[in-house]
């Protein structure tokens, strides 16, 4: 009995010695960039780059705000259909307000405040139900996830939702544009990067998340708003779905059923790569952004070369998964 | 094996139809991806069209998004709804094999569309398109127009026994042109994954004259990629399936998209009327219907243009 207490003592103190416990998905992560130094010259170059940070930018801005409601101790699947529907929604109010509007700024500027607020409000409900309904969070997000699919494919009438001609070109530069170089959807991950890690790291609500997530009974005993401050998570998460879409939007242009694909596994996946614990207490910002590094590092290798046959990319993935997390792990317990 | 059976006269029989209600069942996946949701546009329009043109057909349709509801489906629909025929297309073929089976041999008329069963002689009548001609067709077509050395790139789709056909197909049609491929993945019949395989591809290679990107999902995918990487005018992009927007882009004579191959999820509508011909008519119907794939090209494209479809 006494040596189980003592050690998840020392597994939490390993938490505060960031040297060992940090270095497995570094590691992974350099390892990486190691292996496509040395499998294409053209790993390295500006474009390949700029390509695979981009696109990590949905996940990783979805996956911040997943750090925040696993360390409360929750979990939401339902983002990957949400970002569908809102992604779906937002394209057929566009559309419609453009036929009344014309396709002006305005236009866009109503989309992308209705992203943001549908996707704030979808993250305020999940929270809702959460905390107040009482409803666990794995089976509300689970049916939320299938409503949210289902909606954007009745929207979409079963087909693809896209936006129109004139209102896509406007748009097109918030994906494809940027400053100096360096393209919006980058820019704007670092930057809710940085505010995540700051917000966990040196803020009262940071430190409310992981009090909750390691112990629920406590934190109320501790006069934290324990409801209050998981039904931010949620909304805060929803809110940052709505940002990811506004970003995922002007990409294609179109949304449909199978938008978002999965994104709910691929942007837990990061956080648990990152080092946060799956069952609460403990988070990390700057590890999640590692791990959506590794996750689509993987992907751009496998494309960058025939070495496996594509039918095991799943596998590789898996491999590396697995490992990024084992190595965190053996070096957090070996005290 | 492949008769290719021809119904031109059948149309009177529908007029003639008995004085007892006929069931037709439909199965068919749901309208997840752009094509499915095609298929389910087509499948409604017809039911409505036959249900007004015939009294006396009743039509149940159901859509699945997996094969074991797609077995339950089959269950209820022979369970309740005491049905004549079945027209199905399998969510996978095997295990949908044993209970279309079933329903076979319980006397009720069965048509099967696109993935066939994995045991022959079960259905009445199937319909289906030709995989290994879409992906010839393709291959033809840059076997053609190419020139002796060019590269190409592939996208195929979900790895899937559809997918190897196909590929198999456009690969023997390439064989002795003297066109290299350079790479096949799998950017699974989705515009996102299309898109980052496409800048995969061209931060790999310098130098693409064509992509084969198997499908107008990935078409679309690609396409944006290429745009982004500044290297429009290097290479054309040939999808599949006859999306509306890829042959609005053939009929206006645009370059990138010079042609496209059909696969198309219309064939439902073949396969709903000729089933309910077979119940209500006297013409025979039984055997394979495979429509071909066709090249649609500048000059033809108005043929495969369909408005109000959502694919």
């Amino acid at each position: 009995m006494s040596g189980t207490a003592s050690i998840t003592k020392n597994r939490a103190r390993g938490a505060r010695r960031p040297d060992l416990r940090v270095i497995g998905p570094l590691v992974a992560l350099v390892v990486l960039v190691l292996i496509g130094m040395a499998l294409n010259p053209n790993f390295l170059s500006y474009a390949n780059i700029t390509n695979v940070l981009a696109r990590s930018a949905f996940i990783g801005i979805i996956a911040i705000g997943m750090t925040f409601v696993i360390t409360a101790g929750g979990l939401d699947l339902s983002v990957g259909s949400m970002a569908a529907f809102v992604a779906g929604l937002m394209i057929l109010v566009m559309n419609l307000l453009a036929g009344s509007m014309g396709d002006g700024l305005a236009v866009l500027l109503l989309g992308v405040a209705l992203a943001l607020l549908a996707g704030l409000a979808a993250g305020f409900i999940n929270g809702v139900l959460i905390t107040r309904a009482g409803i666990e969070a794995f089976i509300l997000t689970l049916g939320t996830m299938g409503i949210y699919r289902s909606l954007v494919t009745w929207l979409a009438d079963g087909g693809t939702l896209s936006l129109g001609y004139q209102l896509r070109e406007l748009y097109r530069p918030v994906y494809y544009g940027g400053l100096f170089g360096i393209s919006w959807p980058i820019i704007v991950f670092a930057l809710l990067a940085v505010l995540g890690e700051v917000v966990m790291r040196h803020t009262a609500f940071g430190r409310h998340c992981a009090a909750i997530g390691s112990n629920e009974k406590v934190a109320r005993y501790s006069s934290v708003a324990v409801a209050r401050v998981k039904l931010a998570t949620y909304a805060i998460l929803g809110l940052l779905v709505g940002i990811a879409v506004v970003m995922y939007v002007p990409r294609l242009g179109s949304a449909s059923a199978t938008t978002g694909l999965l994104w709910e596994l691929e942007a837990i996946a990061a956080v648990i790569i990152g080092g946060t614990l799956l069952k609460g207490g403990f988070g990390r910002v700057w590890g999640t952004v590692v791990g959506v590094l590794i996750l689509s590092l993987i992907g751009n290798l496998l494309n960058l070369t025939d070495f496996v046959s594509p039918y095991l990319n799943g596998a590789i993935q898996g491999v590396v998964i697995i490992l990024a997390v084992v190595l965190q792990r053996n070096t957090g317990a070996a005290r | 094996m492949k008769k290719t059976l021809i119904a031109t006269t059948a149309l009177i029989g529908l007029c003639a139809g008995p004085a007892l209600a006929e069931t037709i069942g439909i199965s068919i996946p749901a309208a997840t991806h752009g094509w499915a949701g095609a298929l389910n546009f087509h499948a409604e329009r017809t039911v409505e069209r036959l249900k007004a043109a015939n009294p006396d057909l009743d039509f149940v349709l159901t859509t699945t998004s997996d094969p074991g509801q797609q077995v339950s489906d089959l269950e209820d629909m022979v369970a309740t709804r005491n049905i004549d025929a079945l027209v199905v297309l399998p969510f996978e073929s095997e295990p949908l094999t044993a209970p279309v089976q079933r329903i076979a041999e319980s006397g009720v008329w069965v048509t099967v569309v696109d993935r066939g069963l994995s045991q022959e002689g079960i259905e009445n009548l199937y319909v289906a398109g030709d995989n290994d001609s879409f992906g010839r067709t393709a291959g033809k077509y840059f076997a053609d127009t190419l020139e002796d050395g060019a590269k190409v790139v592939v996208m195929r789709g979900i790895a899937s026994t559809v997918d190897n056909e196909r590929v198999a197909g456009f690969q023997a049609a390439l064989e002795g042109s003297g066109i290299e491929v350079l790479a096949m993945d799998h950017a699974n019949w989705n515009r996102d994954n299309a898109f980052n395989l496409m800048q995969d591809y061209l931060s790999r290679f310098p130098e693409i004259d064509a992509v084969w990107a198997a499908d107008d999902d990935q078409a679309v995918g690609a396409l944006a990629a290429i745009e982004q990487a500044g290297r429009e005018g290097e290479m054309i992009v040939v999808g599949g399936a006859g999306m509306k927007e890829m042959v609005d882009r053939i009929r206006n004579g645009d370059k990138a998209v010079p042609v496209n191959v059909t696969y198309p999820p219309s064939m439902i509508s073949t396969a709903i009327e000729m089933t309910a011909l077979g119940l209500t008519g006297a013409a025979p119907m039984s055997g394979e219907f495979i429509l071909t794939s066709e090249l649609i090209t500048p000059e033809n494209a108005d043929k495969f243009y369909f408005e109000d479809s959502p694919y």
